[in-house]
């Protein structure tokens, strides 16, 4: 059933078939993210308890939701690793761990901003943003690792058990957290209520979102093809797709 | 619109500063890693040029050398 | 192999590893009086005062416990990836993750189980009231295990690094979390006057998940670092 995939294991099968996709990812993703932060920034309503600075959600939701996304992809890949030890899969968790983290940072700055004039700090230690922060400690302990071997192939697998001992405690640190911020509760944490969004709110953020979800995909992919190309630059294709010429042996 | 003029967009009714500081950061994280794949990608090309021209002077040397060899061959022989 | 040789090779590696650890025992001790130290600092920092001291005892003691547990996990694969029993360990038919679990139980017995003893001690000196006191134990008794075993998957990736003891922290922290925020809300429990069984139990399922886990993540971890 998966025989169609076999080829891929190939890093030039899987260059040339991500470079059909990047295109179409990085324009649409472009596209997606500029109408949905532009609708929000300016089209969308006022919020009626927190005014104007409740636009910030339209980057912190969806920078937090493919922050995990992202994560999952990570586990996804490193169980390919260490199962079938396809090598383009090893390169595609160096491709991811960047990404995943810079969203997760992304998404604790946009989070402590937004929390500026919520509750009045920087720093909240609410489930979300606590949730988010140990997360970055993941991504960074994965990329760390990843880079600690001097062989790349050992590294990668170190890596990816890392990712999926991180994957199975995900949810039980997520569950924990909730459940010590439920507990600790002193100041009133107003959440955004999502559900009660208007319409005139909800479209530019699931544009925003779909617009995100490209962004990630686009990144990854482009990374990915840099690190394919990385370790098969003496090949001749990697050289034509460089535009590089071989020199002509004798 | 929700904004009645430009000053308001960018006042914001009040958290201007907070709204434009989330928004610049993400833009500028993840242009951090945009730049960063074309400047990986850039290098990897000059890595590639370094590689082939190495490889074309070594050939060329032991193309010289073949040649050196085979000429004092032929006086000796 | 069969059952019967498989448990001999587990009894051999355990019943070694209490040997050299019993002979090497500043290993031992020294992340013991490492914790008993920390607990000393704090009233030293804080000030003297039962009500802050009494507030933070439990905190304390368990960052502790976790910090300790990090200095004494070069002792779980370290001298023998130097000296190559762990690559005869990883090539032998036992099964690997079996003889992981057997290091990890001898790891406990040495660092989780004196711990256990040690709380009344650091519990004293932090004020922590003595209605807390039994279930910090209880948690320290079943958590100590699962620190154990997380502390062995993060060795056993980092045990052929040069440097891995900063790394370590860095990969194990967030997984400790869990285990922190219900062993802390166990005691909190216990000492408002209501019933910590929910958390101790919750924190006994948690352990018992990591036991039956961790020894397949510290196989194939060093299966990984040996070749």
């Amino acid at each position: 059933m998966w025989k169609w995939l076999h080829p891929y294991a190939k890093g030039e099968a899987a260059f040339r078939l991500l470079g059909l996709w990047q295109p179409w990812l990085a324009g649409l993703a472009v596209i997606l993210v500029t109408v949905g932060v532009v609708w929000g920034l300016a089209y969308a309503p006022a919020d009626y308890q927190q005014g104007d600075s409740y636009r910030i959600i339209f980057i912190h939701v969806p920078s937090a939701m493919f922050a995990m996304g992202a994560y999952t992809g990570l586990a996804i890949t490193a169980f390919i690793v260490l199962v079938w030890q396809i090598r383009t899969a090893e390169w595609a968790i160096a491709a991811i761990a960047p990404v995943g983290a810079v969203l997760t940072f992304i998404s604790l700055f946009t989070g402590a901003v937004w929390g500026k004039p919520m509750w009045g700090t920087w720093w909240e230690w609410d489930a979300r943003l606590t949730s988010q922060l140990i997360l970055f400690f993941l991504y960074v302990g994965v990329l760390a690792l990843y880079y600690a071997f001097n062989d790349a192939r050992t590294g990668a697998k170190a890596a990816s058990i890392l990712a999926l001992v991180g994957v199975v405690n995900v949810p039980i640190i997520h569950f924990s957290v909730y459940w010590w911020n439920s507990l600790h509760q002193g100041a009133t944490v107003t959440r955004f209520g999502e559900t009660l969004m208007p319409a005139s709110m909800k479209y530019p953020l699931y544009i925003s979102i779909l617009g995100f979800m490209l962004l990630t995909a686009a990144l990854i992919v482009y990374r990915l093809r840099n690190e394919i190309l990385k370790q098969e630059l003496h090949r001749p294709w990697a050289l034509a797709q460089l535009g590089v010429e071989k020199h002509h042996g004798v | 619109m929700a904004f009645d003029s430009w000053h308001e967009f960018i006042w914001m009714g009040g958290y201007g500063w907070y709204v434009w500081l989330a928004y610049s950061v993400t833009f500028l994280a993840i242009a951090l890693l945009v730049i960063h794949g074309l400047l990986t990608r850039k290098k990897l090309r000059q890595q590639a040029v370094k590689m082939q021209h190495q490889q074309q002077r070594l050939a060329r040397r032991k193309q010289q050398e073949r040649e050196r060899s085979k000429l004092t061959d032929d006086t000796t022989s | 192999m069969n059952t019967a040789s498989a448990w001999r090779l587990l009894t051999t590696v355990m019943r070694r590893d209490l040997a050299v650890a019993l002979r090497r025992r500043s290993d031992v001790v020294n992340p013991l009086l490492f914790v008993v130290i920390v607990v000393t600092l704090f009233p030293l920092a804080v000030g003297p005062g039962p009500d802050i001291l009494g507030r933070i005892a439990t905190g304390v003691i368990w960052v502790a416990a976790l910090l300790s547990s990090l200095l004494g996990s070069e002792r779980l694969f370290r001298d023998d990836f130097l000296d190559g029993t762990l690559e005869q360990l990883v090539l032998s038919p036992a099964p690997l993750p079996l003889l992981a679990f057997g290091k990890v139980a001898v790891h406990w017995l040495l660092s989780g189980l004196p711990l256990v003893i040690l709380a009344p001690l650091c519990a004293m000196l932090l004020k922590l009231p003595i209605a807390g006191w039994g279930v910090l134990m209880l948690t320290l008794l079943v958590g100590t295990p699962m620190l154990s075993a997380m502390t062995a998957v993060g060795a056993a990736l980092t045990v052929s690094l040069g440097r891995g003891g900063a790394l370590l922290s860095l990969l194990l922290l967030p997984l400790f979390i869990p285990l922190l925020i219900f062993a802390a809300a166990a005691v909190e429990s216990a000492l408002v006057g209501t019933s910590a069984s929910g958390q101790v139990l919750l924190l006994t399922g948690l352990m018992l998940l990591t036991l039956l886990l961790a020894p397949f993540a510290v196989a194939a971890a060093l299966r990984v670092s040996v070749n």
